[in-house]
């Protein structure tokens, strides 16, 4: 099996990477790169992303043909595709960071700031925070309810259709944090730095 | 809810762990790699390598040790000392850190600041602020603690900030290595000047200082080298204390 991790510019993916190697030791290929015929014919992809909404959408965009690449992928063929971070965030139609930029629409929603409530929560969010788990998602195989894992961001995907959201998590509000859509999956946490439990999703990625 | 972090800190000198008291009168103590997987495994919630001398010598074997370490502790690596430029936080980055902490650069060119976290953004980037008290304020030092700036540290604090700083890991210069207990006034004023989280560090001997940081300074996460490497608490002990003190951590 191949597990493509797409390099697109998008900041720092080491860690990434790291923690999927780690899972898959020599039992699933991992790739890192935007080639897109390596993208087509693999069999799972994972779309990272730090940075800011914009800058991650424009990297994808610079690099010629990987939009239709991953739409082909994940709409059309229906691949299981997970996005972190940003990576998740731009499923969205649009996102507010910086100024607006469309997404790739594949879950209808926005992507705005956290609401501080007048400072009352520092941005960014950081650190460990328990996920409420709403729905029976197949990366969440085995992960207790309330298990923590890392967050760092500021910006919060608001889906419109709320049955695609997996885990929320409390800060300042009930923020999204985990969305399941057949085979599209996406965490606003870190899997990749949140230690054993993380590592646990993302073999449950690896496993679909 | 957001649990407070709690960060062992190793201070590294040409590959090796170190801590010093008040930055000098350095021990050698062990394996920078090992210790992260041991502090991993124990339940920290990030880790911190800071490589002291890198202001001053070759500071290549950082980044072999960042690269080795990142493949085998799966929770957020901070490294800091001796990170000057843009370039050389991208360097880091890709040997596997997941946040860079910038401390004599962002006072001399804070362009560096500006500039990295719009590139990387701020969620990889942390000043780190050296202050010591001067009567009724605090100053900046850099290189380390070895210069005086003269530069107030509540305003850079703020400045920071706005030139996208995801994070300040604000030091007492005055407590470091003392374990008499962090400068709390210092840490709170900080935070609440900011809105960005603040890690307080520098001065921790005992438990009940890390309550202080958190309950008392205000602080997001504590970070603390010398209670933890010398093995006189774990951070799993530490972890405990705070959770029975009503502090909420990732247990």
């Amino acid at each position: 099996m191949n597990v493509t991790i797409v390099d697109y510019n998008s900041g720092n993916i080491s860690s990434v990477i790291n923690s999927f190697k780690e899972v898959a030791k020599d039992k699933v290929n991992i790739d890192v790169t935007s080639d897109l015929n390596k993208i087509k014919s693999s069999d799972k992809v994972v779309l990272p992303g730090q940075g800011s909404f914009k800058s991650c959408v424009d990297a994808l965009n610079n690099i010629s043909g990987l939009v239709d690449t991953l739409n082909e992928f994940a709409i059309n063929n229906k691949k299981p595709l997970l996005g972190i971070c940003v990576g998740l965030q731009m499923f969205a139609d649009v996102g507010f960071e910086e100024t607006e930029t469309k997404g790739l629409s594949w879950i209808s929603g926005k992507v705005s700031k956290i609401d501080n409530q007048n400072g009352k929560y520092k941005l960014p969010h950081i650190g460990w925070n328990e996920i409420n788990i709403t729905k029976d998602s197949k990366i969440f195989k085995g992960i207790k309810n309330k298990s923590h894992m890392y967050f760092v961001h500021s910006y919060e995907f608001v889906p419109e259709d709320k049955n695609v959201i997996s885990a929320t998590t409390d800060y300042s509000s009930n923020i999204v944090c985990s969305v399941e859509k057949g085979n599209i999956f996406g965490t606003q946490f870190h899997p990749e730095k949140s230690d054993k439990i993380g590592l646990k999703i993302i073999n449950n990625f690896i496993s679909l | 809810m957001l649990k407070n972090r709690i960060i062992p800190c190793l201070d590294v000198k040409n590959g090796r762990v170190v801590k010093g008291i008040n930055f000098v009168d350095l021990k050698d103590a062990g394996d920078p790699v090992e210790q992260a997987k041991i502090y991993s495994d124990g339940g920290a919630d990030e880790i911190c390598f800071l490589d002291i001398t890198a202001s001053n010598e070759n500071r290549d074997t950082i980044y072999d040790v960042v690269e080795k370490t990142s493949k085998k502790c799966f929770v957020p690596l901070t490294v800091g000392g001796g990170v000057r430029s843009v370039e050389d936080i991208n360097k880091l980055l890709n040997c596997g850190a997941d946040k860079v902490s910038i401390n004599t650069a962002a006072v001399q060119n804070p362009e560096v600041v500006v500039e990295s976290s719009k590139k990387f953004g701020s969620q990889c980037i942390v000043v780190a602020i050296d202050a010591k008290k001067n009567a009724n304020k605090w100053e900046i030092f850099t290189h380390g603690g070895r210069n005086n700036t003269g530069i107030d540290a509540i305003e850079f604090a703020k400045k920071m900030e706005v030139s996208g700083a995801g994070e300040l890991l604000v030091t007492s210069m005055d407590r470091d290595g003392t374990q008499a207990g962090y400068d709390i006034e210092l840490m709170s004023k900080i935070s609440s000047k900011v809105n960005i989280p603040v890690i307080a560090s520098g001065g921790v001997g005992n438990l009940n200082h890390l309550v202080d940081g958190i309950k008392l300074g205000n602080a997001s996460a504590v970070l603390a080298a010398s209670i933890f490497h010398y093995g006189k608490y774990s951070v799993k002990e530490a972890k405990e204390y705070l959770d029975s003190k009503g502090i909420p951590v990732r247990i």
